[in-house]
């Protein structure tokens, strides 16, 4: 607890960042109750007007609320966000471990992560988007998929490094079993770069499900996501403004929130980036 | 020389795994890829139809082996909607996409390299932490929300600048230009922000070498220190990262010309997604997946020129 308060204390980006990522996650969750109105009813009465004591953030172009709108977007942020960072981290790590013990699967995997990475992220996910349908599983499944590479290149890498220190060869020499090794010794080293790696995915994820909906090959448009609203006023943007201006600006809070939570624990993880 | 050609061939396998990996979405992808692409509305026939146009029927290495020789000649499939060659579609639409990304990539060395020497010279003072804080908001910010930000104040405010819209070269210098500015500025910042904090990161390290010390104790000033000794030396990550970025700046382009309504290869992927036009998306994915590798490739040739222990 002392610890937790003294590296709060010392990285305050943390907290700032993660009361920031806790504020959007309850507005997601307790959307219903927040003074929100069904998110896809239509008001006619309501159409393009810009804020006002009604409708806080004001209607869109077919008159739905949008201040609903952005508080219901919080969960598809969030569960595209969470879910991918927790996926590709699970899926990295284990490609990352054989990779990082078997040889002849290392030279393989590799070849292949290689390549994965090779393609921008937002076009792999389409293509893959394009032949599945547009879902929200699908988009998870798409932006998962060009994640791994990273996380699998970080794991192996953690772990080639490890392989080299002393207290793996003593734990070696002194008859310590692989299964004990992994878990005692390799994983625990494991999870501090992948925190951090884990919090910057979470923003990509987040980031790009957004310019997935906003093309078209995201989330289909019943779901009221940041990216479909933001795809919605396009056309009335010079008219409307407002329409692309609010979910835009609760995406680019929630990014900004998550990246500074990573920074955060990246320079209080790794000695190397300490401030001087 | 060697380097050189070392370098040529590690590109070949990454550029083998890329067209296996593209080319094997099609066929790995669960359900039905013909009824999905053909749409819910779609007759029997439509799905009959596109099934053949993709060769889903035929045996997977035939398929490969066809497509593979295909591609090795440029040949990347036809279109679908516009019955056309792909890489036809793609030449063509090239020019705007390639000024587009030219001029976003030097907006954003020119503003990321001396914000981010500024900030490890002031390391820890006033300027590295705003030049830092900017970074971490730019590099935050969605490529569309700040294309909106710029588009509302720039054109819908002051009415300086075209909303959207794309001229060509041949239209004059200055309506080119005039119409990619607010374009490249949106996705030139974004990739800015990843620049700069490598280029501080860089910075800092050679800064505190010995020999940096000694230019210090020598009394040359910030610019001969910074452009003779340490920018040379902290070279090799600064373009690494311009090099990794660039599959950003990518990604971006799509957005981006959708923005701007700009006829450029982003436009035709994203007109593509709407016809479900499957064969333009992969060769799209290819096209670009293959730039990115050349862009890695001139990256890594690059650094013989920063660093002599390379060219040995």
């Amino acid at each position: 607890m002392n610890s937790m308060r003294s590296l709060i204390s010392r990285h305050p980006t943390i907290l700032v960042g993660g009361l920031i990522v806790l504020a959007v996650a309850l507005a997601g969750l307790l959307a219903p109750w927040l003074g929100t109105v069904d998110p896809q009813k239509l008001a006619p009465l309501n159409r393009l007007k810009p804020p006002n004591p009604n409708a806080w953030f004001g209607g869109d172009m077919v008159g739905r609320d949008l201040y609903s709108r952005t508080i219901f977007g919080a969960r598809v942020s969030l569960i595209v966000g969470i879910a991918v960072a927790v996926l590709s981290t699970a899926f990295g790590l284990v490609v990352g471990l054989l990779a990082g013990f078997v040889r002849w699967f290392d030279s393989i995997a590799m070849r292949i992560m290689d390549g994965m990475m090779a393609i921008p992220a937002i076009l792999l996910a389409v293509a893959m988007i394009a032949l599945t349908g547009a879902s929200l599983q699908n988009v998870i499944i798409a932006i998962t998929v060009s994640e791994v590479p990273r996380v699998a290149r970080l794991v192996r890498s953690v772990v080639i490094g490890l392989k080299e220190r002393p207290f793996v060869d003593a734990a070696h020499v002194v008859g310590t079993r692989f299964p004990a090794l992994l878990w005692r010794h390799i994983l625990p080293n494991t999870m501090a770069p992948l925190l951090v790696q884990g919090s910057y995915i979470f923003a990509s994820a987040v980031l790009i499900e957004a310019a997935l909906s906003f093309i078209g090959a995201g989330t289909p448009p019943q779901i009221p996501s940041w990216g479909n609203m933001i795809a919605e006023g396009r056309n009335v943007f010079q008219i409307a403004p407002h329409i692309v201006l609010f979910p835009g600006a609760a995406l680019a809070l929630t990014v900004l929130a998550v990246n500074l939570v990573g920074d955060g624990l990246r320079d209080a993880l790794d000695p190397r980036f300490e401030r001087r | 020389m060697q380097y050189v050609l070392g370098r040529l061939f590690a590109t070949l396998p990454v550029m083998a795994i890329v067209a296996i990996v593209v080319f094997s979405l099609l066929h790995l992808a669960p359900g039905d890829p013909a009824h999905v692409l053909a749409g819910e509305t779609a007759t029997l026939e439509e799905v009959q139809r596109i099934r053949e146009a993709l060769g889903l029927e035929r045996p997977f290495f035939t398929r490969f082996a066809e497509w593979s020789l295909g591609a090795l000649r440029g040949d990347i499939g036809q279109s679908i909607f516009f019955g056309r060659s792909v890489a036809d579609l793609i030449v063509q639409r090239a020019g705007p996409s390639i000024a587009l990304s030219l001029l976003s990539m030097l907006i954003a060395v020119l503003i990321a390299v001396p914000l981010g020497v500024l900030a490890a010279w002031r390391a820890g003072r006033m300027a590295d932490k705003l030049s830092m804080g900017l970074a971490v908001i730019g590099f935050s910010l969605p490529v569309f929300v700040l294309a909106y930000l710029l588009i509302f104040f720039f054109s819908v405010k002051l009415g300086w600048l075209p909303v959207q819209g794309y001229r060509p070269i041949a239209d004059g210098i200055w309506q080119h230009l005039r119409h990619l500015i607010l374009p490249s500025l949106a996705l030139g910042l974004v990739y800015a922000a990843l620049i700069a904090r490598i280029t501080r990161a860089a910075m800092l390290e050679v800064l505190s070498q010995d020999y940096m010390r000694t230019a210090r104790a020598k009394g040359l000033g910030l610019s001969r220190m910074v452009l003779r000794h340490a920018l040379k030396n902290a070279a090799v990550p600064i373009v690494t990262v311009i090099g990794i970025g660039f599959g950003m700046l990518i990604s971006g382009v799509v957005v981006t010309e959708t923005v701007f309504n700009i006829p450029g290869i982003g436009r035709l992927t994203v007109d593509a997604i709407l016809r479900r036009d499957y064969p333009v998306i992969q060769g799209v994915v290819l096209v670009f997946s293959a730039v990115y590798v050349l862009i890695n490739l001139a990256v890594d040739l690059s650094y013989a020129m920063f660093d002599p222990r390379i060219r040995q």
